[in-house]
């Protein structure tokens, strides 16, 4: 086994590395550590945010890349080179490796045994459905079906219910006490309903399709949770591409002032003026032909399709990057005529110590607000992009792509509707749990708000 | 008023140069007409005949900024530059790919685009202002809050969603309306019908809930307890105090999407299969036709400029204390 580090995965583990040591910071600091408080005194605040990190955990082990070793030829010797495969897996693939490998022929309904469309039959008796090759392949007859389901969803429930009563008792014993002015109770529910959901689902998981299949008999269970990497990623990434040219410039414009400020001004008047979607496309259009002309970069397809992300990352943020940056000079404008800013200058402070020591720190709030309530924006835009056809590669896997793949389903006849309903249940929850967060967080550390 | 105009005027001006060197440089510089030629006839087994032979058609063989050869002014005038980027400023967009004229193609596929996106604004204004009016009315109750928690869940809902699920239960299930096309004349309500619904409704979240905000700010001003303490009813307050005053933050957002108005909705006019520029921009997209892509990112800024002179006029229309200078 090599593992293989792409460079949103990167990105990515650097981003949860600031977000833990951003987290640190917070504690240490009386000041954040009270705004951090009254997140965690909302209710809804915990339970979006007890979601979230449920998201965060799969995109996580989705992550964690690697090529596995293939087996030593028959004939090689021991000092041969070992190879490795091409594919790039992850460990969420090692973990569903039951649904990533036990593909149908197409359509079959979730929980189903028998495929979705007729074939005729091997014996040429007509046509009939055939059965599944893994879901429900384990009965003799498909017609207990129903019964067994329903055994191990009950077991499933059953676990559920005890796993969560152990974690209910573990928290309400141990850490409530500790921080009672914690929502424990938000906690507790949300949990609730996730283990319980969890294991009923990994109850089921090894012997049936839960979700069912799509067109080409993938499992919607294994694309739907791998779509949530692509979802965080690019909802994170693209904040983080955006936010040094928005930092810097911002602060930049509002502090110094004069053709600095013009120049900036500038700037985001043009980019703000062409519509988003428009340069998007142009810049994805370009990106794909300059992908397209160098093969030679990517050792992998895993690798071309993690460039193409990263890329529409990076364009995102490009677009998007003119809202904070006037929010930022805005706010810089008003606080460089502040006492501290002043005692600041007339001590001799040089100007680029100022705007690091005495403004970045009085407009982190504004930031921190922007990037949570641009996350579920983004997430959305993903969708909507690929749609169009400038969103991912489309050899990724993300809810944009699923949508795509399965918006002509709804006028079959009869119709599919699970790998539908299951992209968009995810985003929703996904998304609702963000805009939830986005509204306490915001709630908690705009001033405005704190005196109303 | 009339000069404040004209200086406004020559502000945009650099903005659309800027535009233009952008595209510039993105569709010829970064990606030169070569590569192109051979994204469009097909990757790897394409002659360099046949690429010169697109470019020559196409009129890109020339040299991107100076033209060194050629007499006399033909200098500037004989090359890519000048005839692809700076004569979008005489909206002259040349041709798409398919041979047909950009200008009038946007000519005739703006009445389509209009017919939608002229109702989907009004209706979506009015409704958004009124369920947000309806809110502040019945603020600090469980019907706010529970009208909240529906606007942050409409919110959350991906724009596809309501367009996939309505077509599919309105057209599909119910048979009210034809699931997509356009008609002529009167005829054609019965196929706008069902997208300006679904655009409104996929709008109404997120814009109540902003409006909401800006009406409680607007609420807990002195001058509206002043208006409840010399007795008006909480209706008269509203609409005549509240309303009236949230007037101007609410025009900052809305003003400047009125030009673009002309753009259409691609997602929408794309499902529904509406011939508007929206649709148009999407196939170009898909088909990677670059100069209609071009011509459309060239014409979305010159709206969004116009955008801003109407939102600075409409100011002073609705707020008597701002006057241009």
């Amino acid at each position: 086994m090599k593992f293989v580090l792409l460079w949103s995965d990167l990105l990515f583990f650097l981003l949860v590395a600031i977000c833990i040591g951003g987290a640190w910071w917070a504690y240490r600091s009386p000041q954040l550590a009270a705004s951090w408080r009254q997140v965690g005194a909302s209710r809804s605040g915990v339970a979006a945010a007890t979601v979230l990190v449920c998201f965060v955990l799969v995109a996580l082990l989705d992550s964690v890349h690697y090529r596995e070793r293939l087996p030593a030829q028959p004939g090689a010797d021991a000092g041969a080179t070992v190879q490795y495969a091409v594919e790039v897996k992850s460990a969420l693939d090692a973990l569903l490796s039951k649904q990533k490998t036990n593909t149908e022929k197409t359509y079959s309904a979730p929980l189903a045994t028998h495929l979705f469309a007729k074939e005729s039959r091997a014996d040429g008796q007509g046509r009939d459905y055939p059965r599944l090759k893994f879901g429900g392949s384990h009965l003799a007859d498909p017609a207990l079906s129903e019964a067994d389901v329903r055994e191990r969803a009950t077991f499933g429930l059953i676990a559920g219910l005890s796993i969560w009563g152990f974690l209910a008792f573990v928290i309400r014993r141990y850490a409530q006490p500790r921080a009672p002015w914690f929502a424990w109770n938000a906690l507790i529910w949300t949990l609730a309903g996730i283990v319980v959901i969890v294991s009923v689902v990994l109850a089921l998981m090894p012997y049936y399709h839960v979700f069912g299949t799509d067109k080409v008999g993938n499992d919607v269970l294994y694309l739907t949770l791998k779509s949530i990497r692509t979802a965080l990623m690019i909802g994170t990434l693209t904040t983080l591409a955006m936010l040094p040219a928005a930092l810097l410039l911002g602060i930049l414009a509002g502090y110094k002032g004069g053709w600095i400020d013009d120049l900036i001004q500038y700037v985001y008047t043009v980019l703000n003026s062409i519509p988003g979607v428009l340069l998007i496309a142009a810049a994805i259009l370009m990106m794909q032909v300059v992908i397209d002309a160098h093969p030679e970069w990517f050792a992998t397809a895993a690798e071309r399709a993690d460039a193409r992300l990263l890329s529409l990352c990076l364009i995102m943020g490009i677009t998007s990057w003119t809202g904070l940056c006037r929010l930022l000079r805005a706010e810089t404008l008003k606080l460089r005529e502040l006492e501290f800013v002043q005692a600041a200058r007339a001590f001799g402070v040089s100007g680029f110590s100022i705007m690091a020591r005495h403004i970045l720190p009085n407009v982190m709030h504004i930031v921190m607000i922007s990037v949570v309530m641009d996350f579920s924006g983004l997430v959305l835009a993903e969708a909507v992009l690929s749609y169009v056809g400038i969103g991912v590669d489309p050899s990724t896997i993300s809810f944009g792509t699923m949508i795509n793949a399965a918006r002509m389903e709804l006028a079959r006849e009869p119709m599919v509707w699970w790998s539908l309903i299951s992209a968009f249940c995810f985003m929703f929850v996904l998304v609702l749990a963000a805009n939830l967060f986005a509204d306490v967080v915001r709630d908690a550390f705009d001033p405005r708000g704190r005196a109303a | 008023m009339l000069t404040y105009l004209i200086r406004r005027f020559l502000y945009a001006l650099p903005i659309l140069i800027g535009v233009n060197l952008l595209t510039f440089v993105l569709f010829f510089v970064v990606n030169t007409p070569d590569d192109m030629a051979r994204m469009q006839l097909g990757a790897k087994r394409v002659t360099p005949e046949a690429i010169e032979k697109w470019k020559v058609e196409r009129g890109y063989d020339k040299p991107l900024l100076w033209n060194a050869p050629a007499p006399g002014t033909d200098k500037v005038t004989n090359t890519i530059f000048f005839e692809k980027s700076l004569s979008m400023f005489a909206f002259e967009f040349g041709q798409a790919d398919d041979g047909r004229d950009i200008l009038n193609e946007i000519r005739t596929r703006m009445g389509p685009s209009l017919a939608i996106a002229i109702p989907v604004f009004i209706l979506g204004l009015w409704s958004a202002i009124s369920f947000a009016l309806l809110l502040v009315f019945f603020r600090a109750t469980y019907l706010d809050f529970a009208g909240v928690v529906l606007c942050v869940a409409m919110m959350s809902i991906s724009s596809l969603f309501y367009i996939i699920g309505g077509q599919w239960l309105i057209s599909k299930v119910w048979h009210l309306v034809p699931i997509s096309g356009l008609g002529s004349g009167l005829d054609a309500t019965r196929f706008l019908i069902l997208p300006v619904v679904i655009s409104v409704i996929g709008g109404l979240g997120g814009a109540a809930r902003w409006y909401r905000t800006i009406f409680l700010e607007e609420s807990n001003r002195d001058y509206v307890r002043t208006a409840r303490a010399k007795g008006l009813s909480e209706l008269a307050v509203l609409f005549r105090h509240v309303l009236k005053n949230a007037m101007i933050p609410i025009l900052t957002g809305v003003v400047v999407v009125i030009p673009s108005l002309f753009l259409g909705s691609l997602l929408i006019e794309s499902f529904f299969g509406i011939p508007g520029l929206g649709s148009y921009t999407i196939d170009a997209i898909n088909a990677q036709d670059f100069a209609v892509v071009r011509a459309m990112v060239f014409i979305g800024s010159v709206l969004y400029i116009v955008g801003l002179w109407l939102t600075d006029i409409s100011y002073t229309l609705v707020d008597p204390r701002i006057r241009l200078s």
